[in-house]
C-alpha cells in the first residue's frame, strides 16, 4: 500500500514535469521571433536568417526540436546561451551561467529555512495552545500585517530602517563569490530577514489554524479527561495528526524561496536563479529561460512530493495496514 | 463514611451566542457510594452527560459551573487548582466516551494510550503499566492480548475499541469509572458482549461507575441505582428495581412506555392491500453490488444475489448489523452506486443502473431519505427553500406557486407552516428529520428509501416519526424499503422483513413469520440480542446457545459457503462451510437460506 502510494506520486510527478515541459516549449516557441532573430538582430536578412537557422536546426519540425531539447535536458546538458548582454555570454554554456546563481539561491533557501521553520512552528504551536489569549493575538496580528504587506515593502522598510537609518547592515546584497566569514553574513542578512519574515508568516498561520483544528477532536478531550498535561497533548496528541498540511505548506514556501523571490533579489541586487531568467526574458535568451522553468518546475514538482511522502508516512493508516 | 462522590446542588450554565447564561443543569443532587453502579438516564438535552463530566471537575467549551459542589472523596473537584484536577483525572477518575472510534488518537499506537495516563501520573512504570493493560485485554475477552498494544486503533474493529477504552481508564486503578453511552454505537450483537464485560470488569476491580444513557433496558442490566433526569433536573432518583418495576414519576413512566417492545410476532398489524397492484412497486433481481474500481471481479462485492419485492404501500425492513450492506442496497435502488451485476425494476420497467442515466421521472419516483438530518440538510438554507427546490426540478413549479405547496408539505408531515421561513439550526433533531423527510416527499415519490431515519433520535421523538411515517404511507400509497439495525424498529413498522449477512439474504418473508420460529440461526441471535427491560436478563441471555457460539465473532465475507458459519451453533463442519446454502420456503411468504432443514429448526426452537 505504502509502495504503491510512492510509485504513484512518482508517476504523476514525472508525468507532470513533461507536461510542464511542453507548455514551457510551446511558450518560448510562440513568441514572436526565434533565436536567430535574436543573434542577427538589426543585421538579419532572409537568406542570413534562414542559413543560421538550418544551422541551429530551428528549420526541423517543432515536435523533433522539443524531443531533441527533452533528450538534451534529461541528460543534463542544457544547451548554449543564444543571447545575452554582452557579446561574453554569446555561447556561453547554459550550466555555467546557471551554476553560481543556482548555488547563491540554494544557499539563501537554506539559510531562511534553518531559521524561519522552527521559528514558525514554534509561534505557531504557542499561539494555538492559548487561543484568544494576548499571545495568540499579538502573534495573529503581527503574521496577518505581515503577509498583507508586499515583499518589496518590506524589503525597503528594513533597508530604510537598518541600513540607511541605523547603518547596522549593507543595503545591497551583490556577492562575488568571494566573501566569506562575517562580511557573508552581514551581506545576506537583509534580504535573509525579509524572506522569513514573508515565509514564516504562512507557517505560522497554517500550523495555528491546523492544530487548533485538531485540537477541537475528540481524542484531545478524551486527553484532558485523562490528566495528560497540556504540553504534551499539543506536542504528542496534536502535532503529529497536524502534520499534513503543516508539510505542505512548508514544502510550498520553500518552492517559493527558490523560484518566487525575483523582486527581493532585485531589491538587495542579490545574484539568484529568478533574477537570471528574468535577465533572460529581457534579453530573449530563450534556451536559458526554459532552463530556469525547468529548475523550478522540478524544484516545485520534487517539494511537494516530499511533502506528500511525510503526510502517508505520519498516517498510520497507511504505515499500518490492516 | 463518607460517599465515594457527592454532588450537591449542582448548577451548569451555557452561554449563548448574544452572551446571556442559561442554566441547563438546575440544581441536581445525588450521592454514589463505592463499589456501586449508579445511572444517569435521560433524553438529549437532558444534561446528563454534561453532569456526568463534572465528576472530572470538567465543562465542555461553552459551559460554565454556576454554583453547587461535586466533592469526590470529601474535596470539591470544582474548586481545585488546575494541576489537583489534572492528577485527580486518570488517575482517580477516568472517562469512557460514547464513541471510541473518535476517542482514540489514530496516530499513536493503542498501548501508549492505554498507558498513557497511569505513566504519566506515577502511578507506576512503563513495564507494570503494559503488564497491567494486557492481564486488561485478557479480562476484557480482547483478542491477541500480547501483540494487541502495539497495533493502531484502525487496526481492531469498533466493538473491540469500545472495550479497549474500558481497559485505557482503568489501566489506572480508579476508583470512579464515568461510562458516557458506551454501547450506544454498537450493534445489539456486540453490545451485549460489551455490557457483559463492563460489568465483569466494573466487579472485579471493586471500582464505582457512574452510567450515562438513554437506554431504560441497558440501565436494567447494570445499575444499582438510577437517577432519571428531564430538562437538568432529577425527576426520580432510587434503587434499579424500584425505578424499573415501580415507576413514580410520569417522565419515567413515559420513558418506559416508549422503549419498544422486544421484537415478537403478532404485534404488527399488516397494511392492508389497498394500494396493491399487479406488479410490484419495486423488484431487486438478483443484484450484485460492491466498490472498487475495475471489473466485478477484482471489485470488493458487499451484496451478493440479492431478490426482494416491495408491494405497492407496503414497507420492506431491511435489517443487519453494521456492514452487512443495508445502506449499499439503498444507494443501488437509488443508482448511486450502480449495481455489478442484476437488476433493479420500478413498476416492472428495468431501470438503468446508474442515476446519472435514468430520466427525470424516474428519478423523482424513488426518493432517499437520510439519516443524519443535519448533513443532509443544507444549513445555509431556509427551509422554504431547501422544499421548494424539488418542486421546481420535479413538478417545474414557479416561485408563486411553492409557498401553497410548502404550506402543504409541512402540515403532511406535522409541523406548523411558519417554520417555512426557518433555518434547519433552529430546529431540534426530529423537526429537522421531519423536513428532511417532506424533502423527500416533495418530489412525490412512489418510493421512499429510508436508511436510519429514527436512529440518532430519542427514542420517544423516534416513535413519532415512525407514526407519521404509517399515517403517510397509508394516506400516499407511497411504498417504504426501511433500513435499520434496530429490529424493534423494523418490526414496528414493516409488512415484510428481509435479514441481511454479510451482504446475503440469510432469510426474509412477513414480519409476523420472521419473528416466529422457524429461525434462521442469525435472526434467532439478533431477536435475543435485544436488551429487555429487564433486570436478570443479560445473565440469562449468555447462557443461551446462540450467544455462547455467535457473539463475539467477527463477521468474515466468505467466498465459499455460508457466511454465517463462524458464529452459527448449528453449523455442520465440511457443508457449512464449504456449499453456498440453499433457500428452503418455509412458506409462500417466508424463506430461509440455510442447510439445516425445516424440522432441524424446529426441533432446535424447542429445546
Amino acid at each position: 500500500m505504502l509502495m504503491a502510494a510512492v510509485l504513484r506520486r512518482t508517476a504523476v510527478g514525472i508525468l507532470t514535469m513533461l507536461l510542464v515541459s511542453i507548455l514551457i516549449f510551446i511558450g518560448t516557441s510562440v513568441l514572436p521571433g526565434d533565436v536567430a532573430n535574436i543573434i542577427l538582430g538589426q543585421m538579419a536578412t532572409p537568406e542570413s536568417l534562414a542559413e543560421l537557422r538550418s544551422k541551429l536546426g530551428l528549420d526541423r519540425p517543432a515536435y523533433i526540436r522539443y524531443f531533441m531539447w527533452l533528450g538534451d535536458m534529461a541528460t543534463g546538458d542544457l544547451g548554449i546561451s543564444k543571447a545575452g548582454s554582452g557579446a561574453a555570454t554569446i555561447g556561453t554554456p547554459i550550466s555555467e551561467l546557471i551554476a553560481p546563481r543556482l548555488t547563491n539561491t540554494l544557499r539563501m533557501t537554506a539559510i531562511v529555512a534553518i531559521i524561519a521553520i522552527p521559528l514558525s512552528l514554534s509561534l505557531g504551536l504557542l499561539a494555538a495552545m492559548y487561543p484568544g489569549s494576548r499571545l495568540d493575538r499579538a502573534i495573529t496580528f503581527t503574521t496577518l500585517g505581515l503577509i498583507s504587506v508586499p515583499e518589496f515593502l518590506v524589503a525597503t522598510f528594513l533597508v530604510l530602517v537598518l541600513a540607511v537609518h541605523m547603518d547596522l547592515l549593507p543595503a545591497t546584497a551583490y556577492i562575488s563569490g568571494r566573501e566569506t566569514g562575517l562580511k557573508l553574513l552581514k551581506a545576506l542578512a537583509l534580504p535573509t530577514l525579509t524572506l522569513v519574515i514573508v515565509a514564516s508568516s504562512q507557517i505560522m498561520r497554517m500550523t495555528r489554524a491546523t492544530v487548533l483544528n485538531v485540537l477541537s477532536s475528540p481524542y484531545i478531550e478524551m486527553a484532558i479527561l485523562k490528566g495528560v498535561p497540556r504540553k504534551r497533548i499539543i506536542l504528542r496528541h496534536a502535532l503529529f495528526n497536524a502534520v499534513g498540511p503543516i508539510v505542505n505548506v512548508i514544502a510550498l514556501n520553500l518552492a517559493y524561496l527558490v523560484s518566487g523571490v525575483v523582486i527581493v533579489e532585485t531589491v538587495f541586487s542579490y545574484p539568484g536563479l529568478a533574477k537570471l531568467m528574468v535577465d533572460a526574458v529581457q534579453t530573449r535568451d530563450l534556451p536559458l529561460v526554459q532552463a530556469c522553468a525547468m529548475i523550478f518546475c522540478a524544484t516545485y514538482i520534487l517539494l511537494i512530493f516530499i511533502a506528500d511522502m511525510a503526510s502517508i508516512l505520519s498516517n498510520p493508516r497507511l504505515r499500518h495496514p490492516k | 463514611m463518607a460517599a465515594l462522590l457527592e454532588i450537591d446542588n449542582l448548577l451548569i450554565d451555557a452561554r449563548t451566542d448574544d452572551g446571556t447564561m442559561v442554566p441547563i443543569v438546575k440544581g441536581v443532587s445525588f450521592n454514589l457510594d463505592r463499589g456501586e453502579v449508579v445511572a444517569l438516564i435521560g433524553e438529549s438535552g437532558s444534561g446528563k452527560t454534561t453532569i456526568a463530566l463534572s465528576a472530572l471537575g470538567y465543562a465542555k467549551p461553552g459551559l460554565e459551573f454556576s454554583g453547587g459542589e461535586v466533592r469526590f472523596d470529601g474535596v470539591d473537584v470544582l474548586t481545585m487548582a488546575s494541576e489537583e484536577r489534572r492528577e485527580l483525572r486518570g488517575q482517580r477518575v477516568a472517562y469512557l466516551a460514547q464513541s471510541a472510534a473518535a476517542s482514540f488518537n489514530p496516530a499513536l499506537t493503542i498501548g501508549e494510550q492505554v498507558t498513557e495516563s497511569a505513566i504519566l501520573q506515577g502511578r507506576m512504570d512503563r513495564d507494570t503499566a503494559y503488564q497491567r493493560a494486557e492481564i486488561l485485554y485478557r479480562a476484557l475477552e480482547l483478542p491477541d492480548p500480547d501483540r494487541l498494544g502495539r497495533r493502531y486503533p484502525h487496526q481492531v474493529s469498533g466493538g473491540q475499541l469500545q472495550r479497549l477504552m474500558a481497559a485505557m481508564a482503568l489501566c489506572g486503578k480508579p476508583d470512579l469509572l464515568v461510562l458516557d453511552e458506551p454501547t450506544t454505537a454498537l450493534d445489539v450483537t456486540t453490545q451485549i458482549e460489551v455490557l457483559r464485560a463492563f460489568k465483569s470488569v466494573i466487579r472485579q476491580e471493586g471500582a464505582a461507575a457512574l452510567y450515562v444513557t438513554h437506554d431504560l433496558a441497558v440501565v436494567a442490566q447494570i445499575a444499582d441505582r438510577i437517577v432519571v433526569l428531564y430538562g437538568g433536573e432529577v425527576q426520580e432518583y432510587g434503587s434499579a428495581s424500584d425505578v424499573i418495576n415501580r415507576p413514580n414519576h410520569d417522565y419515567t413512566r413515559r420513558l418506559m412506555s416508549a422503549v419498544r417492545p422486544p421484537p415478537e410476532a403478532g404485534q404488527y398489524a399488516e397494511t392492508t392491500g389497498e394500494h396493491r397492484r399487479e406488479v410490484p412497486a419495486l423488484e431487486v433481481r438478483n443484484l450484485t453490488a460492491g466498490y472498487g474500481t475495475g471489473n466485478a471481479r477484482t471489485a470488493v462485492k458487499v451484496l451478493r444475489d440479492v431478490n426482494i419485492s416491495v408491494e405497492r404501500g407496503h414497507s420492506v425492513g431491511v435489517i443487519g448489523e453494521s456492514g452487512c450492506g443495508k445502506s449499499t442496497l439503498a444507494r443501488v435502488i437509488s443508482g448511486l452506486l450502480p449495481a455489478q451485476e442484476g437488476e433493479v425494476r420500478l413498476h416492472g420497467d428495468t431501470l438503468h443502473p446508474d442515476l446519472k442515466r435514468r430520466d427525470r421521472s424516474d428519478l423523482q419516483k424513488i426518493q432517499f431519505v437520510f439519516q443524519m438530518a443535519d448533513t443532509a440538510l443544507n444549513p445555509r438554507h431556509r427551509i422554504d427553500n431547501l422544499l421548494g427546490r424539488p418542486f421546481e426540478f420535479y413538478l417545474g413549479l414557479t416561485r408563486s406557486q411553492k409557498p401553497e405547496k410548502i404550506a402543504e408539505l409541512l402540515k403532511m408531515v406535522e409541523l406548523p407552516p411558519d417554520f417555512a421561513g426557518r433555518y434547519p439550526e433552529e430546529l431540534s433533531g426530529g423537526q429537522k428529520q421531519r423536513i428532511n423527510l417532506a424533502r423527500a416527499l416533495a418530489a412525490s415519490p412512489e418510493i421512499l428509501l429510508c436508511d436510519e431515519v429514527i436512529s440518532a433520535l430519542d427514542s420517544i421523538v423516534g416513535a413519532n416519526i415512525i407514526e407519521l411515517l404509517k399515517r403517510l404511507r397509508k394516506r400516499t400509497g407511497v411504498s417504504f424499503v426501511f433500513i435499520s439495525h434496530d429490529l424493534s424498529t423494523v418490526a414496528s413498522f414493516a409488512d415484510d422483513i428481509v435479514v441481511l449477512y454479510a451482504g446475503r439474504v440469510v432469510e426474509q418473508g412477513s414480519t409476523n413469520k420472521v419473528l416466529a420460529p422457524p429461525y434462521h440461526p442469525y435472526t434467532r441471535l439478533l431477536i435475543s440480542s435485544v436488551p429487555e427491560l429487564r433486570i436478570g436478563w443479560l445473565e440469562e441471555t449468555m447462557e443461551t446457545s446462540e450467544a455462547k457460539a455467535g457473539i463475539d465473532r467477527v463477521v468474515e465475507i466468505t467466498e465459499v459457503g455460508c457466511p454465517f458459519f463462524n458464529r452459527c451453533p448449528l453449523a455442520i463442519p465440511g457443508t457449512c462451510d464449504k456449499h453456498v446454502p440453499p433457500i428452503r420456503e418455509i412458506t409462500d411468504d417466508h424463506k430461509i437460506e440455510c442447510h439445516r432443514s425445516d424440522e432441524e429448526f424446529r426441533h432446535w426452537a424447542s429445546a
